[in-house]
């Protein structure tokens, strides 16, 4: 039997000292009439066969590898450098669980207030929890913090239509039994900042924006951030860590929490996930905040070493008084985080998010040449843009991937009416000269 | 042996990476949006490399050794399982891709929901949940949704047996209902009659009951079946904490047992890494009456685009759906991990490992009930608990025990938990550990035992030979550093 190391020998030992003679009879408490079912799954096969099965499997798909890929919108293609996966690899890591044991999960731990460091830097604040299973529930679990600091007094969170649809949509399903009432996105329609600040008053918790926005676009949050303190509400920002390599950290903006999807910083595509939800917040709101801590401390001999800290917030401690039930969160994919930063680090990770800007600026200027298309430029934007398409998105993407095996961009009218026949185009460093101008290519042939 | 802060081997100028040139004209950076610092670390690749390579070998690990950390499962991770789910055709798939070009991974998330239906005895699994903790907010806010669309908004108690994991109270209360905690009785059950109290007590107001089978105390609930019969007959729904899910693989199904909803944990039960703390993944599987809550998207088979000799998978939503509760479609990569571990167990090999984590779990206990006590003297399943305490030595305390275990070389057990027991020890050997491995660590115990009452100040100040000794927990709660700076 795969990973089982048990003799005949063995068994009949083992079971002569627990006193039973069979295996069946340690299951005489499970109710005789459902013990043992015979489970009807295919027959077992050996690795050899398996590693088969799945490569067809994985083969039967069309990868971001085979072909260029225009796709953005929450999972972004941007380049692992091969030091993230060798160290993700060890198995000293990946085989750990929650360092409940500081002594012997010093690596771990260290790994995290590292990460925790890094982050706080990235973002301009002062704290970062050891990580979210993903963005859109890191966004959730920052509004119900705004809730618990407001001691569940204020019952209205307002949510920028422009915050990933999936992400409003799972804040919705966290806080759907906690009576809040979300306002701002009912629509979905176009609603510059200042009419996001009109909405905040004195029963508002939070107001959420995403930086740069779903749309790609980058703006000054400072009057927001001035609007929500002026009623003392939060001021929740969704960033992308990538473009913070460039833009001004929403910190800096007064941001009172800041979380994002970490995925473009080493985790690769996979589908979706595993992904990482960082979470970095103020230092007087620490206690509020959900999530695992890592905190530097001392030993008995007095070295600096690393604990968990502040669990008297958790759930294995405080049970239902918990600010969340949050318990095994994304360790390993802070780590593919902690060294895709330190990798890359002060230099590297400017010149990336320099490249995602210029090429997609130029990706911009080129679609905005050819007839029919248009760019929607009202605001800056960094790596991703809108494109008024002469079509529907859903038959040029078919037309980009059939003619010129082109993965096309991100299809708009799924979650905004108003933006019919818009395609959202991501470039990232992913995507040399050679992969745009054939983009433009192909679209100037679907134009003609 | 410390390994210094990666920011304190900075120096200015150097990058571990390599960045393309610029091959397109320069624009304009955006006025007053560009930052001025960016205070991350400079290293070169090689002294990165040893700097991780360094944290790693002061990290236990289940590939360093035995781990028995109670209630989470922590088996051997196959490497299979880390290459397949590396595969190019899994590893670069954008989620937004469409249906038609990632048929591979649909067919794979397809039959892993089929595989935990079969298992579990459900009608219909969600794999979107990240987590145990996530699919129990997710079960839990099914109930809810299930009482809401009968119209009964009363229903907002649930159940909570003392022993259950810290994560049952806290979903609940973050579902916006209300926690009842309900008794064990002297053989470690369920104390049926609190619990038939309860229900009189909140009668329409129940909403349902949380329940680990076998409950954190490693046992099976003699009475499974009266309390799942119990809580229906007061209008309420069952909620079956998967955490303890290895002890039950082809032994029993939970959903023949009458539970409505249950969480699977892959990182525990179907041997995908526990990776330092996730991603772990917890699928969801719900019976007749909740399916149709679970949360989207779920991959089914699109008639209409299927032809004969090959099926077309699509993601769906189902009618009643609680919403999402994440992007994208749950944790791909685990899932493949699993699905991999499945095909190549089967029905036969999935039955074995469940027979023989509960075999070493029953074999460790015969070797130390003697000198541990044992609160509830019964068969247990994958794991036990026991008191790491002794009545003549009143200063040793279970943490002393556990530190002491270091100093031989294993991972100790979870301690202080469950609540119930006092100064509570509970390993969990899972199936994977040979009898070796097992005689080796009881005998560590029943020498610390010795160690305990000749010598206790070695236990008192253990671990004599980690990487640090026994770090100050108050300190760093007193003093927060969360972060390195400058000095």
């Amino acid at each position: 039997m795969p990973y089982i190391p048990h003799s005949d020998q063995d068994r009949a030992s083992m079971l002569a000292t627990i006193g039973v003679r069979s295996i069946e009879e340690l299951f005489k408490d499970v109710p005789e009439h459902a013990r043992f079912p015979e489970l009807d799954l295919p027959s077992a096969l050996s690795e050899m066969e398996v590693r088969r099965e799945l490569e067809m499997l994985a083969e039967a798909n069309l990868t971001t590898s085979d072909c260029p890929c225009f796709l953005g919108a929450g999972a972004y293609s941007h380049f692992v450098p091969a030091v993230v996966d060798a160290i993700l690899r060890r198995g000293e890591f990946y085989t750990a669980y929650t360092p409940y044991q500081p002594e012997v999960s010093q690596g771990t731990l260290q790994s995290i207030f590292e990460y925790q460091t890094m982050i706080c830097n990235l973002t301009g604040m002062d704290v970062s929890n050891a990580s979210h299973y993903d963005g859109a529930t890191a966004t959730a679990e920052a509004v119900i913090t705004a809730i618990n600091v407001h001691r569940l007094k204020r019952r209205k969170v307002v949510l920028s239509p422009f915050v990933h649809s999936e992400y409003r949509a799972v804040v919705r399903t966290y806080t759907q039994g906690m009576g809040l009432t979300l306002v701002g996105d009912e629509d979905g329609e176009s609603r510059d900042s200042s009419v996001l600040a009109d909405m905040l008053d004195k029963d508002t918790a939070c107001l959420i924006v995403q930086y740069p926005d779903f749309l790609g676009r980058v703006e000054d949050l400072s009057g927001l951030a001035e609007a929500a303190h002026a009623v003392k509400a939060l001021l929740i920002v969704v960033a992308d860590p990538i473009a913070l390599g460039l833009l001004k950290p929403p910190g800096e903006f007064g941001a009172d929490v800041v979380v994002g999807e970490g995925q473009g910083m080493g985790a690769g595509l996979n589908f979706g996930g595993p992904y990482l939800g960082f979470f970095a917040i103020r230092e007087k709101y620490v206690r509020k905040m959900a999530g695992r801590l890592v905190g530097q401390t001392v030993d008995a001999q007095g070295n600096r070493g690393f604990v968990l800290t502040l669990s008297t917030r958790e759930q294995h401690i405080r049970r239902e008084k918990a600010t969340s039930n949050i318990c095994t969160n994304q360790g390993l994919i802070a780590l593919a985080a902690a060294v895709y930063m330190a990798a890359l680090g002060k230099c590297g990770m400017r010149r990336v998010a320099e490249l995602c800007y210029h090429r997609a600026h130029y990706a911009a200027q080129q679609i905005a040449k050819i007839d029919g298309f248009s760019v929607v430029d009202d605001k800056p934007f960094f790596k991703e843009f809108v494109v008024r398409c002469p079509r529907p998105v859903v038959e040029i993407n078919d037309y980009l991937l059939d003619e010129w095996g082109i993965i096309g961009g991100y299809d708009l009218g799924q979650d905004y009416s108003r933006l019919k026949d818009h395609m959202l185009v991501c470039v990232t460093e992913m995507n040399p000269r050679e992969e745009i101008d054939m983009l433009v290519e192909a679209l100037e042939e679907v134009a003609s | 042996m410390t390994e210094p802060v990666v920011y304190e081997i900075s120096r200015p100028g150097r990058c571990a990476a390599t960045i393309p040139a610029l091959d397109v004209p320069q624009a304009d950076l955006p006025e007053g949006l560009v930052r001025e610092e960016l205070p991350l670390p400079e290293v070169s690749e090689a002294d990165l490399v040893r700097h991780y390579t360094h944290l790693s070998q002061i990290n236990y690990a289940v590939d360093v050794g035995f781990y028995p950390l109670g209630s989470c499962t922590m088996k051997y991770n196959p490497k299979i399982n880390e290459e397949l789910a590396r595969l190019p055709g899994f590893a670069r798939l954008h989620p937004y891709q469409s249906e038609g070009m990632v048929q591979g991974a649909l067919f794979l998330m397809y039959y892993l929901q089929e595989f935990l239906k079969e298992i579990g005895g459900f009608t219909a699994v969600s794999l979107q949940p990240a987590a145990g903790a996530h699919g129990e907010l997710t079960g839990v806010l099914m109930i809810r949704a299930y009482h809401l669309d009968r119209g009964n908004d009363q229903r907002n108690v649930v159940l909570v047996p003392d022993s259950a994991h810290g994560t049952n109270p806290a979903t609940t209360t973050m579902s916006g209902l209300q926690v009842v905690e309900i008794p064990s009785d002297a053989r470690g059950n369920v104390d049926l009659e609190a619990l038939e109290a309860a229900c009189n007590e909140h009668g329409d107001r129940l909403a349902g009951m949380m329940l680990t089978n076998p409950n954190t105390l490693g046992l099976f609930d003699e009475h499974v079946e009266e309390i799942t019969s119990l809580v229906h007959k007061h209008g309420g729904l069952m909620y079956g904490d998967g955490a303890n899910m290895n002890a039950l693989l082809g032994i029993v199904r939970p959903g023949d047992l009458g539970f409505d909803v249950l969480h699977y944990n892959l990182h525990k039960t179907f041997s995908t890494p526990h990776g330092g703390g996730g991603p772990g993944s917890g699928p969801v599987g719900a019976s007749d009456a909740l399916a149709d809550f679970l949360p989207g998207p779920i991959v089914a088979i699109d008639p209409e685009r299927s032809e004969d000799d090959a099926e077309f998978y699509t993601f769906v939503n189902p009618p009643k759906a609680i919403g999402r509760v994440k992007a994208f479609y749950g944790q791909f990569g685990v899932l493949v991990k699993a699905y991999t571990y499945i095909r190549m167990l089967g029905a036969d090999g999935l039955r074995r490992a469940a027979e023989h984590a509960v075999l070493n779990a029953n074999y460790l206990k015969s070797r130390v009930e003697g000198t541990y006590k044992v609160p509830h003297d019964r068969i247990c399943m994958h794991e036990f608990v026991c008191e790491g305490h002794f009545s003549d030595v009143p200063d040793v305390h279970a943490l002393d025990i556990s530190k002491r275990l270091i100093d031989y070389g294993f991972h100790p057990p979870t301690n202080y938990f469950p609540l119930i027991v006092h100064e509570a020890l509970m390993p969990e050997p899972t199936e994977t550990e040979s009898k070796e491995t097992l005689d080796r660590f009881a005998d560590a115990l029943l020498r610390i035992a010795e160690e305990a009452h000749t010598d206790p100040n070695l236990l008192h100040r253990a671990p004599h030979n980690a990487p640090v000794g026994r770090l100050d927990e108050v300190q760093a709660a007193k003093e927060l550093i969360l972060r390195w700076e400058l000095e």
